[in-house]
């Protein structure tokens, strides 16, 4: 598979038999985070609305990239699936060598305003990927749904 | 990398064990299943579970196997119970993901009136969908209450009768189950979700037997030609998700002391008797616990709308559990290595408990025909009822398979559906659904499965079980 260029951040979905996966891009580590977080709600649901929420302040720990990034998603679906709240307006505020911090928005789903678009159960290690390539960072991450 | 198989007879192919595999793999499939080249990848599987340490005889795989975390679905592996480790990833997300099957005192024709009203009130009686919630709220207290008891919680609150435990496996209830060991997120995620069905794959199905194929055994278990059945199949939801997820993380942080190197974080484990792994064995005894009082309760509401819809008393209906098997968990069992009987943890994951007749685990009613098996099809085609064998005792153990596995993506069905109603092709063929999720029914279609008597064909001609009823849908309720 060619690498897709990553001096703009993104992501695009991975078609794979039981479950989903996605192939993550941006200019840097931390814009990978963001992108990844704004992603996973991108696939979940419909509907956000604009203006701002509750601001929340995650810490996550993670001891190398992939972990980090593993663990900073199954919070962010933690969020959603424990709590009922969408998250939008992620900043990630401080990586260092175990920790990542990030600055979001939340707001409570409410079935009225918002629609279930796919249901992901968990974050998984599964062919997991997550590193600098020639062009940014890069990440491949597969969904249980 | 592609692995190697050896055909050891019509039905098993030998992974030889090489490099870091201490034992070799066994594949229960045939032709069909194997010559797919999507399987290269579930075969490493089954011969990355072969390098665990204190793995038993062999890395086994059931004809349906797939592609899962870690341990592929339909896998099976039993490992020293003093040396050997404990994974989640051999137990699933779903912890004790599992189906029942009840049958009624009716035929086909005493209820193909009122069908209709029977799918719709059941479709809107039992929560389903995703994040869906229930009408029982548990406070904290009474939540541990469920995680120590399970099934018996549920009867104990009314919902079903003691004859229900018994036609149970383990009576509903692991006793190692401690609620103090979960997360409390794990708590907060099961509060409100007991007596809901869930999304995805997860649905209820009523149903007629079809053809018996083992007429004293399904007499045992109380089936005959053209009787109304009823199909649950649920789990822990996003309780036992939570405890998965937590325990994954843990030992992955802990995967780095491991006196050997994981060949997939995924495979993350811990030794049977360190601190994290019983921690992990008495926490996944709490998800399945919760799954069994989630089923019982399920089965219970279901009894209800039957009576209530069909205007019949409790004795008319003549509604009871024929069975209630898990598929994905991890127990402590007693099987015979070298000879011998020892503890082993039997890792089954996509993979269903196949005692044979006379085993001591069984309740008195099946204790002389063995224990009954639930191999749920697709919503269109057909579900079997097997029996537990001796051979499987002494082969896989005590295991075989658990249903069809998909075939087409979630995507790939959904372009397949495109143009087409899924809903009218099924009624066509007389059976009725009701979904919730938008994508569920295309996600969901026939197609998008394999064809689970070829599955079952495997099983029957290996011995590993033995047919005993095919069942055919009516009518489906899909989260």
């Amino acid at each position: 598979m060619k690498a897709p260029a990553a001096r703009k951040a993104g992501y695009r979905l991975i078609d794979h038999t039981a479950d989903l996966g996605m192939v993550v891009f941006a200019p840097t580590e931390k814009a990978l985070y963001e992108t990844a977080g704004a992603a996973l709600f991108d696939i979940l649901a419909e509907g956000i609305p604009p203006g701002p929420g509750p601001a929340e302040t995650l810490h996550i720990r993670g001891e190398d990239p992939a972990e980090r990034m593993v663990n900073w998603l199954r919070e962010l679906l933690y969020l959603w699936a424990g709590k009922g709240l969408l998250v939008r307006d992620i900043r990630v505020t401080r990586i260092t060598e175990d920790r990542l911090s990030a600055a979001v928005r939340v707001h409570p789903y409410d079935p009225k305003r918002h629609g279930i678009k796919t249901e992901i159960k968990a974050v998984t290690y599964h062919r997991l990927r997550v590193g600098p390539t020639s062009k940014g960072w890069e990440a491949f991450i597969i969904f249980d749904v | 990398m592609e692995i190697k198989v050896e055909r050891i007879d019509r039905y098993r192919w030998r992974i030889p064990a090489t490099g870091k595999m201490r034992v070799p793999g066994i594949v229960y499939a045939d032709d069909s299943v194997l010559s797919r080249k999507e399987q290269n990848e579930p075969l490493q599987q089954v011969a990355n579970v072969a390098a665990l340490p204190g793995i038993l005889k062999a890395s086994l795989a059931m004809p349906d196997i797939h592609w899962g975390y870690g341990f592929p679905i339909g896998g099976v592996a039993a490992f020293d119970w003093e040396e050997g480790i404990i994974s989640p990833g051999g137990v699933g997300y779903d912890i004790n993901c599992g189906v029942r099957l009840a049958v009624t005192g009716l035929s086909r024709n005493d209820v193909a009136s009122k069908l209709e009203a029977l799918v719709n009130a059941l479709y809107q009686t039992v929560p389903s969908g995703v994040g869906s919630t229930g009408n029982i709220r548990l406070d904290r207290k009474e939540e541990k209450k469920v995680l120590r008891r399970g099934s018996r919680w549920a009867v104990s609150r009314g919902y079903g009768e003691d004859a229900d435990l018994a036609h149970t496996e383990e009576g509903g209830c692991l006793e190692n189950a401690d609620p103090d060991l979960l997360s409390p997120r794990a708590l907060e995620r099961g509060l409100k979700q007991l007596g809901t069905l869930g999304s995805g794959n997860h649905f209820l199905e009523v149903g007629t037997v079809e053809t018996i194929f083992e007429p004293a055994v399904a007499r045992a278990f109380g089936l005959f030609e053209g009787q109304v059945t009823l199909i649950l199949h649920s789990g822990s939801r996003g309780l036992g998700y939570q405890v998965c997820d937590d325990f994954l993380g843990r030992m992955t942080r802990l995967s780095k002391s491991l006196p050997f190197d994981l060949p997939d974080r995924q495979l993350a484990c811990a030794g049977i008797q360190t601190e994290t792994g019983r921690a992990y064995f008495n926490a996944m005894a709490c998800a399945a616990n919760y799954a069994w009082a989630n089923r019982q309760v399920l089965f219970h509401l279901c009894r209800e709308v039957f009576q209530r819809v069909l205007d019949i008393s409790p004795r008319d209906l003549a509604m009871h559990l024929v069975y209630d098997v898990s598929h994905n968990i991890a127990k402590k069992e007693t099987h015979v290595i070298d000879g011998k009987p020892r503890p082993v943890c039997v890792h089954r994951k996509g993979a269903t408990r196949s005692f044979p007749p006379g085993h001591p685990e069984l309740c008195e009613a099946y204790r002389l025909v063995g224990q009954p098996i639930l191999i749920p099809g697709d919503m269109g085609r057909a579900s079997y009822v097997l029996v537990g064998t001796q051979k499987a005792m002494e082969e896989t153990f005590g295991s075989t398979c658990h249903g069809a596995g998909r075939v087409l993506s979630r995507k790939a069905a959904m372009k397949k559906s495109k143009g087409r109603s899924i809903q009218r092709e099924l009624e066509d063929r007389g059976i009725l659904v009701r979904w919730t999720g938008r994508g569920t029914l295309a996600e969901e279609m026939p197609e998008a499965y394999k064809d689970v008597s070829k599955v079952v064909d495997v099983v029957h001609g290996a011995g590993i079980s033995k047919k005993v009823a095919r069942l055919r849908p009516l009518a489906v309720v899909k989260g």
